[in-house]
């Protein structure tokens, strides 16, 4: 016991002794907030950690960007404490807590004796467990020393790496990037702030951000903290990637700090567990901030925290109110960056989604309805709502009156009875009002198209042009029909899906005019109607994206069906089913041995010859996919794409080799025709099949492409199928070589890959656009088969990459294995156990 | 954590817009989601309609749509939607400190929704 170190309550000093423990924003608020109620209640004695007074944590960000200085964001100088009588201990933490006596003790042996304690010592940055994590030039983003080491990194400019693409990762990152400094943000979630954001505002502020000279890499898991004589020189991923740095900036979330209070024998679980008037489970013993638990919620912004204070100095010192708990919004102090997102915006069968999107002002808004309230809010570009929206969540208003207007806007919403209605805002505008500004139309110019007999939205676009670029007007567009045409408004040709108002032909023509190459993208671009698409839409734009840029857009593995996911085929009890590639219906004794093998090695429940002339394996465990394409890899064989929107088969005769009716080598074009094509995408799956002599034996007039081999030559066939309805193909040409042949089926299959529409077989294409279509597009400009030929050949140096072998060298191997197994019921206890019990 | 409820694991074992299973001893296999808004949803992993695997379905918002016949199933409540009818049972799930649990009781006692015929 260090008693000479015991401070003396001032003689006749008849106060409470209150010692807080943090002297930063929450500790000091709190000490406020009691002084205004009563000021004489208490002696008041801040302890302090860091060596200052109290600072406004939340503005590190402006000083990091040269913004503000320190002394702007000073709350409390010392004259404050001094004139409200408090004793303040800075650089000096409270390091032990006696409960029993009533006392703390700090770093410096200091005791304090307290009647009430106020434990406010927040949070402490969370530092990923990795090697070289304690390498000099590693940093959070806490306080001002943090900042401080930022500076004199940024003084010397070169590389900085934010681990974190969260809120205080981007400020962190928007300040060194504004000191000169090169800036990686290294974000483990595909979007960024993804606790804030959606994946459509994520994407638009990832867009903007990387404009602005950052490099955001998202889906990056950190491997290690590079270092050379104890000071950090990089990052190296999980995925092997290096990227050099002179500073890293550890900032992917805080935990509360609750050592002290743990070691108090309090009541922890995440935080310090607090009851409504903020009191721990010591009525002696108060806790307030980032460090504390309510109600099973921690909070990590300031907005709760000036709550939580009010709550805290009213049950102290005045009559009890009780903190029940705050809803937060957020904001991205980043300049010339408007973000705000409120509320719960998981969505729901029972919440509506209403989204407007503003392609070229860069904006996207959505809220989200429950019941008749406002109960979430997602907005990027134009913030100027996100107060009104916030207090419409908070208040728990009744939306139904303004629920047509709510999306464009408190001044529209609140404008006036007739204003809330969109369709009576729209007629009241002016002729001369522009409608649509990507193609300058006015409404005038609308409405006199509409009266010139465009009574659909698609006439209207392609008569006037109007909402026919981005599409962001396509709402008043429709407005404008109905307020002309009343109930004649003709419905267009079929949309993409109900997310948009745009045919598959738009939706394809636009992402190469805009060079649009994500699917956050397009949907923001073209004005999606909901955040992130459905079923129809996500798996169709990632076919359409993947067609318009090979070798550039990267796979969407969430928009793909479950087939194409786990490159087999799923069957009714959950198993899948497996068939190897064999070229042109041919196999070997190896490869038929093999098969058997695999059968038996991963109990094939049937094994079954296909009629595309292969052998396919049901009954296969998802978890022993990668292992037995392993096998069937290591015997040479290749994924059969018999699950894919993909070239299936490529089925033949025996033809000249062996027939005495062949005319030419069937099976030797078959196997050239699918070493050609295979793995290439489609819009659907895609069948050829080579006969050797018009007997036909391999049925390729019910292919997507069939040749009949003559003896003068190569009859190439199009656009038959053998599905639901029967249809047999029609000539596309006659040709003499196999090398005409082959390229004419490059030509026709890009054509098809390019034109038609995501889940459309060659046959209904055709029978869409004609036969006569297909020939002109082919053969009037004696070129095009090759260009097409060339571009089929490009894309596919891309595509003919064996997925069994990338998955059975390890990739995605989450796909394949259970999170975990459960086993509920406990091991039977032994008797020597139960004897133990039962004394 | 203590209690009622089993930890299953970090966050981050689930990326966004996929799903994985947690097969039961003597139980049900349960799927449990991550959407790409960043919530985490616990089913049984079969479909009310003839128990199509839910867990390799396209999650979209807060649908997933199974992989056999394409019925939407909403991830929070388990239902059917649109003018398809059944149920598949939820198990509570929370994520605390970046780990998920599941609520023991639940998970132990979850039965797959009748198949329709």
């Amino acid at each position: 016991m260090n008693a000479p170190n015991l401070v003396k309550i001032p003689e006749g000093d008849l106060r409470e002794r209150l010692v807080v423990v943090g002297n930063g924003m929450a500790g000091c608020r709190a000490v406020e907030e009691i002084l205004a109620r009563d000021a004489d209640r208490f002696a008041i004695t801040i302890f302090g950690a860091e060596p200052r007074v109290n600072y406004n944590r939340i503005m590190l960000s402006p000083v990091l960007a040269g913004e503000k200085q320190f002394d702007d964001i000073v709350i409390n100088t010392a004259e404050w404490y001094v004139e409200n009588d408090i004793t303040l201990v800075s650089g000096d933490p409270v390091v032990a807590i006696d409960r029993a006596a009533q006392r703390v003790t700090s770093a410096s042996g200091r005791i304090e004796a307290y009647d009430r304690l106020l434990i406010a010592t927040g949070s402490e940055p969370f530092i990923i467990p990795v090697p070289g994590k304690d390498l000099s030039g590693v940093v959070s983003f806490r306080d001002l020393d943090d900042v401080d080491k930022m500076l004199a990194a940024a003084a010397n400019g070169g590389h900085a790496v934010v681990i974190g693409g969260g809120l205080l990762g981007l400020e962190a990152a928007h300040g060194l990037s504004l000191r000169g400094m090169d800036v990686t943000v290294l974000h483990l979630m595909p979007t960024l702030m993804e606790r804030q954001l959606d994946e459509a505002a994520g994407w638009l502020l990832k867009s903007e951000l990387e404009r602005r000279g950052q490099t955001i890499l998202t889906g990056a898991d950190t491997a290690e903290i590079l270092g050379q004589d104890g000071k950090v020189v990089g990052v190296k991923l999980k995925d092997g990637r290096e990227i050099p740095a002179s500073i890293v900036v550890m900032a992917v979330g805080i935990r509360p700090s609750t050592a002290l209070a743990r070691q108090a024998g309090l009541e922890v679980e995440r935080g310090i567990m607090v009851d409504d008037h903020m009191v721990t489970s010591d009525p002696a013993v108060m806790a307030v901030g980032e460090c504390v638990q309510h109600r099973g919620i921690c909070y990590g912004l300031v907005a709760p925290l000036w709550e939580m204070c009010r709550s805290l100095a009213d049950a102290a010192v005045a009559a009890p109110t009780g903190y029940t708990g705050s809803v937060t919004s957020t904001k991205l102090k980043v300049s010339g960056i408007d973000l705000f997102s409120a509320g719960d915006f998981s969505g729901g069968a029972d919440c509506e989604d209403i989204v407007m999107r503003d392609a070229a002002r860069g904006v996207y808004k959505r809220v989200i309805v429950k019941e008749n309230k406002l109960v979430g809010a997602v907005l990027y570009g134009d913030t100027a709502d996100g107060s009104w929206y916030f207090d419409l969540l908070k208040r728990e208003e009744d939306v139904s009156d303004i629920r047509e207007a709510l999306i464009f806007g408190q001044a529209f919403a609140q404008g006036g009875g007739a204003l809330a209605d969109p369709n009576a805002a729209v007629a009241a505008l002016s002729d001369d009002a522009e409608v649509c500004g990507c193609n300058g139309v006015t409404k005038g110019t609308v409405v006199s198209t509409i009266k010139g007999g465009a009574c659909s939205l698609d006439a209207v676009r392609s008569q006037c042009k109007a909402s026919a670029s981005c599409g962001s007007c396509t709402g008043l567009v429709e407005s404008l029909l109905k307020l002309t045409l009343g109930d004649d408004v003709k419905s267009g040709p079929k949309t993409l899906c109900k997310c948009t108002t745009f045919s598959h032909d738009d939706v394809r023509r636009l992402i190469v005019e805009k060079e649009l190459k994500a699917i956050p993208q397009v949907m923001q671009e073209l004005t999606w109607k909901t955040p992130d698409g459905c079923a129809s839409c996500r798996p169709a734009l990632n076919y359409y994206l993947l067609c318009a840029w090979p070798g550039e857009y990267v796979d969407d593995q969430q928009s793909r069906f479950v087939n194409e996911r786990m490159h087999a085929n799923i069957q009714k009890d959950g198993t899948y089913s497996v068939v190897p590639r064999m070229w042109g219906g041919v196999t070997t004794p190896d490869e038929l041995r093999a098969i058997a093998d695999a059968a038996d090695k991963y109990q094939a429940r049937l094994v079954k010859v296909t009629g595309g002339q292969r052998i396919d394996l049901f009954g296969i465990k998802k978890e022993d996919l990668p292992a037995i394409w392993g096998d069937l890899n290591a015997a040479g064989m290749v994924s059969g794409h018999a699950y894919g929107k993909s070239l299936r088969t490529v089925k033949t005769c025996v033809g000249s080799e062996w027939c005495r009716f062949g005319t030419q080598d069937s099976t030797g074009l078959g196997i050239k025709a699918e070493q050609m094509t295979w793995g290439s995408w489609m819009p659907h799956k895609f069948k050829i099949a080579v006969s050797g002599c018009p007997r036909n034996c391999a049925e390729a007039t019910i292919k997507d492409f069939g040749v009949i081999c003559v003896d003068s030559g190569y009859e190439l066939h199009v656009g038959g199928n053998g599905g639901i309805h029967v249809r047999a193909t029609d000539l596309l040409s006659k040709v003499t070589t196999e090398q005409e042949a082959l390229d004419v089926c490059a030509a026709f299959i890009q054509l098809y890959r390019e034109q038609a529409w995501y889940l459309e077989r060659t046959a209904p294409w055709i029978e869409r656009v004609g036969l006569d279509y297909v020939k002109a597009q082919l053969f009037d400009d004696p070129e095009a088969v090759a260009k097409l030929a060339e571009r089929f050949h490009y894309s596919q140096q891309f595509m003919q990459d064996d997925p069994w072998a990338r998955r059975a060298a390890g990739e995605d191997s989450e796909l394949h294995q259970h999170l975990a197994e459960f086993r509920p019921f406990p091991t039977p206890l032994s008797t020597a156990q139960l004897k133990e019990a039962a004394e | 954590m203590i209690g009622d409820w089993i930890d299953i694991g970090p966050t981050t074992q689930i990326s966004p817009g996929n799903a994985r299973t947690l097969p039961v001893q003597g139980g049900e296999e349960i799927a449990i989601f991550h959407t790409l808004d960043n919530q985490f949803y616990a089913l049984v992993n079969k479909c009310p309609h003839k128990h199509g695997p839910l867990s390799q379905g396209i999650v979209h918002g807060n649908v997933v749509t199974c992989p056999l016949h394409s019925w939407n199933i909403s991830l929070k409540t388990g239902e059917a939607l649109g003018d398809d009818k059944g149920c598949v049972p939820t198990i509570p799930i929370r994520e605390d400190a970046g780990r998920l649990y599941l609520k023991r009781d639940a998970l132990v006692s979850a039965k797959a929704p009748e198949a329709t015929a």
